[in-house]
Order: structure tokens, then sequence, then C-alpha cells
């Protein structure tokens, strides 16, 4: 091809000064290259500057960073540059953001807000501008694109609202798309087709596309080409379907083997390194200072029927409002096994942990727990006996308490030690059980890292001995490879301690890998319950097909697992 | 001292604020050794001479070395009068802001945290109170405390009527700050933990609520210790505040007022220009930590 390169990034470097003096180096020495209709992905974990980099393309970097060195050519000329043929952030650059929701004005139509890019860059009139917005909203296949142009965004789902962003990103022809996690904030189904629509746009209108994200299945989708960071780095870089299959860098070849497959179950997750990976100590401690506490079985633990729960909102002028969040479920768990809710943003699925933990009052419906009914209104025992993990490890830890301490509240509670040091030497006891050291008690939360966090809440819902822990999205705002050794330690609890796990997740692969046996939850209804392995080899509810056929696949590595131990396991 | 400077620099205060906090805080320090700083007892009459009364400054020509900013009409030292009166306004105005803190926040914690009817008796109790001057209700409070009980018309008890008169009003910004803190904290994960965990819902509040809110109580409490030393001033200088004998700032501005035309005019100018200072200063210092600990005016800082 002769034309320029849409994007050619040359020895890329951004610091961010430190109060210190120092610099924080966000980005070092990072080149890359884009051709016209090309997609090149962007992977790695947080922190590893891969947002930084598009950031800097569309000339965002917050100061006090800065880019110091290198250079960005978007075809072959800088951004800024003087007179009508320089280069315009959302003329020449189309840039999508995460969040669907934050990235419109709520209070203009989005119809207007598209208008407003077109009149602006390309000067047309009023009426042009209206009829090219139309055409775009078209273009990206909005639904009555016509009527939807006169919507405001809250009117509108976060897909079609996904839509939008991309039509008024696409709406001065750019040459480049810089998509930031673009689909991280949607659900499976909706996340196929905006990236099947991102690839159909780079097709069409050879557009090169940046597509930043951590979504390694979204890379094996759409992309063309991927980069692999870490640390500022640029490790590895080349087609997809060869960095995927062959990565040649051992950092991304765990990676890559540490995204939970859908294809089949493993023992145990492959995590990036050795150290990370407590294994089989955890499983000492967890068998010896815990103790196995319920006897695996085929008798019920929960025993939930019939369960309802209605949203009533009131309006004084148009009456109240009842939105059926949960219609009806009914299912049994095991002792001694991982149960897993399936379901779409809305399918109910939070909202049947919240009434299981005895968050929210069921509107009709009866759960029966150990033999007795379970009631909003709890005695200690039945309160003890259920305990929940959530979903954001940043706002579920209480910012302005040890840690240690945290974990000791329900020991004390529940009188569960003799006295106050024998609490917080059993909260030690448990931060090591979940693969923590145990001097870290005294530590505030904001000290740990995303991952971290999660355990401490794991740690803090298991101090109160309880007999059903129900996890609430526990891995979905982690790291690849700090989500492997979440799910590795609930995986742990359950097969050296015997817990039993209620567990929700939205991530198909993931609950492949954690359950026993699956519901999937469509609307507020159990549309399908069946053993994992019968509803992903054979499932019988068209919903549940349709799921599975949104989510991406990942292609099988042809390169042996670096870990001997978790080979054979 | 590096360490401190450092600390000092990494807190970025700008220079207006740290002098006004510093002036606040020396002000604060007279007051509170008064007994030990001012030249006479402004308090004890016995100690007056009538002829020593209106004698001007020593800088505007005042002959008598014992008053440096002269005296009043009784013979007061105005000096002596101005550290005793700043006292008294600096008591009942934090009396008055915790009296306020301390009923705001519970009523605050109990409608934010449980919701529902008490949530809304509570507010409208505070719209009730809300929809009244500051000193037509304190006008109110201080004539039925001295109807009601006759030793309230004792000038050691003006104070504590002054506290309760102002507290009463100003506590309903305190709940509704407070409310409102509660029902965003009790929306997050750390309380819905917690819930489940089996907590009663004292200890969620006190254990883990309040430490969370309490940033955001502390600016409240700033900026109103100035509103409520204001509010003293007024009621003090309408005659329904500290009596002649106990003078706040706000009395000394009134008797001043009486005798400001007939030219011996800083006996009301001195106690105003510390009443100004002092509200200003404590003004400064509130708003800043005001902005400092609001989330949403963070990014600019």
């Amino acid at each position: 091809m002769t034309m320029p390169p849409v994007l050619s990034i040359d020895g890329l470097r951004v610091d961010y000064p430190l109060a210190d003096g120092n610099n924080f180096c966000a980005v070092d020495d990072v080149s890359l290259s884009i051709q016209p209709g090309e997609i090149h992905a962007l992977v790695g974990e947080s922190g590893a500057g891969k947002s930084t980099v598009g950031n800097a393309i569309a000339g965002l970097i917050d100061p006090p960073g800065r880019i110091t060195s290198g250079t960005i050519l978007i075809a072959g000329k800088p951004l800024g540059g003087k007179g009508s043929d320089g280069i315009r952030l959302g003329r020449d650059i189309g840039v999508i953001f995460q969040d669907p929701m934050t990235s419109l004005n709520p209070l203009f139509t989005v119809g207007s807000q598209i208008v407003e890019t077109v009149s602006y860059h390309l000067r047309e009139s009023a009426r042009a501008s209206k009829e090219s917005a139309i055409e775009l909203l078209r273009t990206v296949e909005m639904p009555e694109p016509e009527r939807r142009f006169s919507c405001y965004p809250h009117q509108l789902s976060g897909g079609q609202r996904q839509r939008v962003v991309i039509a008024a990103a696409l709406s001065c022809n750019p040459k480049l798309l810089v998509a930031d996690e673009p689909t991280t904030a949607l659900d499976v189904s909706v996340q196929a087709q905006i990236l099947s629509l991102i690839k159909r746009l780079a097709d069409e209108r050879q557009l090169g596309v940046l597509l930043v994200t951590h979504n390694m299945a979204a890379v094996a989708q759409i992309a063309d080409r991927v980069s692999i960071m870490r640390s500022g780095r640029l490790l590895e870089s080349g087609p997809v379907s060869r960095v995927l299959r062959a990565p040649q860098h051992d950092y991304a070849r765990n990676l890559i083997q540490a995204v939970p497959r859908i294809e089949a179950p493993l023992r145990r997750l492959p995590v990036l390194s050795e150290k990370d990976d407590v294994g089989t100590s955890i499983q000492t401690i967890l068998e010896t200072r815990l103790g196995r506490r319920e006897a695996a079985g085929s008798d019920a633990l929960l025993t939930v029927s019939g369960l309802t729960v209605d949203y009533t909102t009131r309006n004084w002028l148009r009456g109240g409002h009842v939105h059926r969040a949960l219609d009806g479920a009914s299912f049994s768990i095991r002792r001694g096994e991982i149960f897993g809710v399936v379901g779409e943003s809305g399918s109910g699925k939070s909202t049947l942990a919240n009434v299981i933990a005895g968050l929210v009052r069921p509107t009709s419906g009866t759960i029966t727990f150990d033999g007795r009914p379970l009631g909003a209104n709890r005695d200690r025992d039945a309160r003890r006996a259920v305990q929940m993990i959530f979903q954001d490890p940043y706002s579920s830890l209480n910012a302005r308490m040890p840690v240690g301490e945290a974990i000791a509240e329900p020991i004390r509670f529940y009188h569960l030690a003799s006295s106050r040091a024998d609490s917080l030497s059993r909260a030690r006891t448990l931060l090591e059980a979940v693969g923590l050291s145990g001097d870290m008690g005294e530590r505030f939360p904001f000290a740990f890292s995303g991952g971290q966090r999660q355990r401490i809440s794991i740690a803090r819902a298991l101090a109160a001995e309880p007999s059903l822990l129900i996890c609430d999205e526990p891995t979905s705002s982690l790291d690849v490879s700090v989500q492997a050794r979440v799910l590795n330690l609930l995986k742990d609890l359950r097969d050296t301690a015997g817990q039993t796990l209620l567990f929700i997740s939205h991530d198909l692969a993931v609950v492949r890998q954690m359950c026993d046996r699956v519901a999937v939850m469509h609307a507020g209804c159990i549309v399908e319950l069946a053993d994992c392995e019968t509803i992903f080899t054979s499932p019988k509810h068209s919903y549940t097909r349709h799921l599975m056929s949104c989510v991406p696949s990942m292609p099988i590595s042809d390169c042996p697992p670096t870990h001997k131990k978790n080979a054979s396991a | 001292m590096k360490a401190l400077a450092s600390r000092y620099l990494s807190l970025k205060i700008p220079v207006f604020v740290l002098a006004a906090g510093v002036f606040a805080g020396a002000l604060t320090l007279v007051a509170v050794l008064a007994p030990f700083i001012a030249p006479y007892n402004p308090t004890n009459i016995s100690s007056f001479n009538l002829a020593d009364s209106e004698i001007a400054p020593l800088f505007l020509g005042g002959d008598d070395p014992r008053f440096v900013l002269g005296t009043d009409n009784q013979g007061r030292d105005l000096l002596s009068a101005i550290i005793y009166g700043a006292r008294i306004s600096l008591i009942i105005g934090a009396g008055a802001v915790l009296f306020a803190t301390l009923l705001g926040m519970t009523l605050g914690l109990i409608a934010g945290y449980f919701g529902g009817w008490i949530d809304a008796v509570i507010m409208r109790v505070a719209d009730v109170i809300l929809s009244f001057p500051t000193i037509l209700l304190a006008l109110l409070i201080s004539g039925i405390a001295r109807a009601l009980f006759p030793a309230a018309a004792e000038p050691e008890w003006a104070p504590i009527i002054l506290i309760g008169a102002i507290g009463t009003h100003d506590w309903v910004q305190y709940a509704r700050t407070v409310r409102a803190s509660t029902m965003v904290e009790s929306a997050k994960d750390y309380v819905r933990a917690v819930r489940v965990i089996g907590l009663p819902s004292r200890q969620i509040i006190f254990r883990h609520i309040v430490p969370n809110i309490m940033a955001s109580v502390l600016v409240v409490a700033t900026v109103n210790l100035a509103t409520a030393m204001l509010t003293e001033a007024t009621l003090s200088f309408l005659g329904v505040g500290m009596p002649p004998t106990y003078p706040s700032l706000g009395t000394l501005i009134r008797i001043g007022n009486e005798f400001m035309f007939s030219g011996i005019w800083w006996i009301a100018l001195f106690p105003a220009i510390t009443l100004v200072s002092l509200i200003l200063a404590t003004n400064v210092v509130g708003d800043w930590l005001r902005d400092r600990f609001n989330p949403k005016l963070r990014v600019r800082l």
C-alpha cells in the first residue's frame, strides 16, 4: 500500500513528575504503526500504560504529565499544526471512551451532540448536518435513527449510547479511531454487536483503529494486529493469529493463558508467576486452621422457591409503577457445591444475591436455609451463616478502618474469639489463608491493590464462619491475572474447606471454570438450570444458546504452559 | 522542622489562608489565656473608677499609660474588655457549633440511615426551623428561657441561653449535610457488607459511617463558627445577648455606638475591628477547608 500509515508512533515516552522531584514514566519507548483499515489492539493489565498511549495520540494527556520524547504522526502529519490541513481532534481523530453513560452530555439530545461536531468541523448548514447525523446513526445500525435523533441519552440503552458515541466520533470521516475500552461497560451480547460494528466500519471506511482493551477475547475477535504492554513498555507486537497462539515473551504467554477459557474447565487457573500463586500453602492453612466445616453431600443447604421481588416507584401524577426484578425463582444449593448464576445486566442476578443475603425483602416466595425458613428479619445464627463479597473491591472496605480491624469485627461480634487479642490473631490467620501476610492487618485499605482488597473482603466474609458465601461478580473489576488468583482462592475454599458458594457472574468463561451447577437468568426468570457441563455442551433454552453464541472465543495456544505444576494439576 | 515544612508544602496552603489561620489561632490563644494576659478584669465592677472614663487611646493623645486602647464610659480598660469580649464570643461560637453539630449529626444520621417516616418528620421540622430568621428564633428562645427560669436572667446564664438559641437554628445545616452524606455512604458496598455481616445499626453508624462523613461535618462546622459568632454579636448589639457587665464584642459595640457621634468613637471601633478580623479569618480558613474537602472542587486545587 502506498498510502502513509494512519498512525505512526515512534519512540513515545510520557512522564508524570512526582512530588519528590523524580519522574514516573508511564509510557517508555513505544513504537507502532497502523495502516488504513487495520485494527490494532493494545492490551495489558491496568497500569500498563495502554490508555496513556491512547490519550497521547488524542492529545489528551492531563497535566502535569507530558510527552517527553518521540513522535506521533497521523496520516504523516503531527497533531495540531497550522492551517486547515492540520490534524484536529474530533475531525481527523475520533475517540470513544469506556463509559457511554458519562461521555454524552445528559442535557442535550443525542442528535444535537452529533450535529455540534459536524457543523463545527465541516461547517455544514443546520439542515445538512441534521441529515448527515441521521445518516451516521443509520451507519452505526441504530434502530429508527430519525426518532432516536431527538432522544436524550438517558432514554437509550448502554449499547445504543455507545453507538451514538461511535457515530459522533465518525462524524467527520476521521482517519483514525481511538477506542479506549469501548465494550467494557457493556453486556456480552451488546459487546459482540459493538465489536462487529467497529470491525465493519474499519473495513468499509478504511479507518485505522487503535483498540485499547484488557479483553483478550475481543482482540481475538476483531483485531488484525496486537501489541502487549507491561509497565509502560511494548513487550510484543505482531499479527493476532500469531501472538495469541504462540506468544514469544514469557509475560505475554502467561497473560494469555490466564484468561479463563470457555471450552473446558481446568482444576486450577494458570497464574502469571509462581510466587503469586500460593497454591498448596494456602490449602494447608485452609485445611488445618479453618477446618472442614461442612461435609459435602447431596442434601440442600439452601432452597429457594417462588422468590419474587417487585420494585415500586411512586409517581404522584402517574401512580405507581411496578418493576419485577425477580420473578418466581426456585432452586436449591447443595452443601459444598459452587452454584453459578449467570445473566446479563438487569437479569435479576444481583437482586437474587441481595435477597438471600437479607439486604432486600422479597415480595413473595420463601427461602429455606439448613431446614429453617430464612426471612428478612434474621436471628444472629442465620445472619452469620450467610455472608457475601461484593463486586467493587474499592468501595467494599471501610477506608478509615485498618483491614485487620475490619476482619476482626465479625469475629468479635459473633463471639468467635475469647478475647480481643484472640480475635486479632484469628484475623491474621484469615489474612494468611487468603494469601496475604498476617502483619498487613494494621494497614488501611488504600495500601492494597484491587486484587488484594478482594482477598481482604473474602477474609472478612470468612471471619463470620458462614455456611454459604455469596460472591456477586467477585472478579469483574479485576485484571486477568489477579482474577485467576482470586478464582483459585475461591476454588480452594470449596475444595479444602468444603465452603458452599453462590457464584454470580456475567462472564460465561469464568462460570464455566468455577461452577458445578449453573442457573441462567433472563429478565428476572431462571430460564435454564443444569450441570455446568450440560449447560455449556448442550444448552436447551434459546436464550442460553444466544448467550453462548455471543462469547468471542480465544484460540487455544500451541505453546506448553510455563508452570509444570499447573499443567499436571 | 524540615518535615513540618515539607508537609506544609505538600498541602499547598495559600499564604493568605495561612495568615488567616495564624491570626485566628493567635487571637484564640489570647482569649483562652485572657486572665493572665489582660491588664484588668473587665467583669470586676469594683475595679473601675468613673474618674477614668472615656480616656482616649495612647496613640490618640490619651495621657494614661495604664489604658493602651483607652477606656469606655464606665472607666473600663478597653483592651481588657476586648480580650474578654473575644473570649466570650469564641466560647459562645464554639459552644453553639458543638451543640448544633451534636444535635444535627444525630438527627441527620437517623434520617439518612433509616429513611422512611422518621426521615420525613426530621426533615420537615428542619424546614420549619429554617423558615424562621435566626435572630427571630434566638429572640424567641432567649425570651422563653428567661420567662421560664427566672435564674436565667442572671448574667452567668446568658452564654448558655445564647448557645441554645443559636444552636437550635444552626443544627439544620448539619442535619441536611449529614443526611445526604449518610445516604451516599449507606449505599456503598462497605456498609452493605457490614449489614450482611449482621452488625446492629448502632455499630454500623458509629464505627463505619461516622468516620467517613466527619470531613464534611468539620468543614460545615468551621464555616458555621463564623456565622455563630456573628449571630451572637448581633444579639448582643440588639441588647438581648450578653449584658453590659459581661460584655462580648457585640455588647461593646452597642455601648460604643451610644458615644459614636460625641467624638468618642474608639469604644465602638476597636471591638468592631477585632470582630470583623476574627470572622474574616475564620471564614477564609473555613472556605479553604470546604474547597479542599469537596471532591468536586479538588481537581482544581
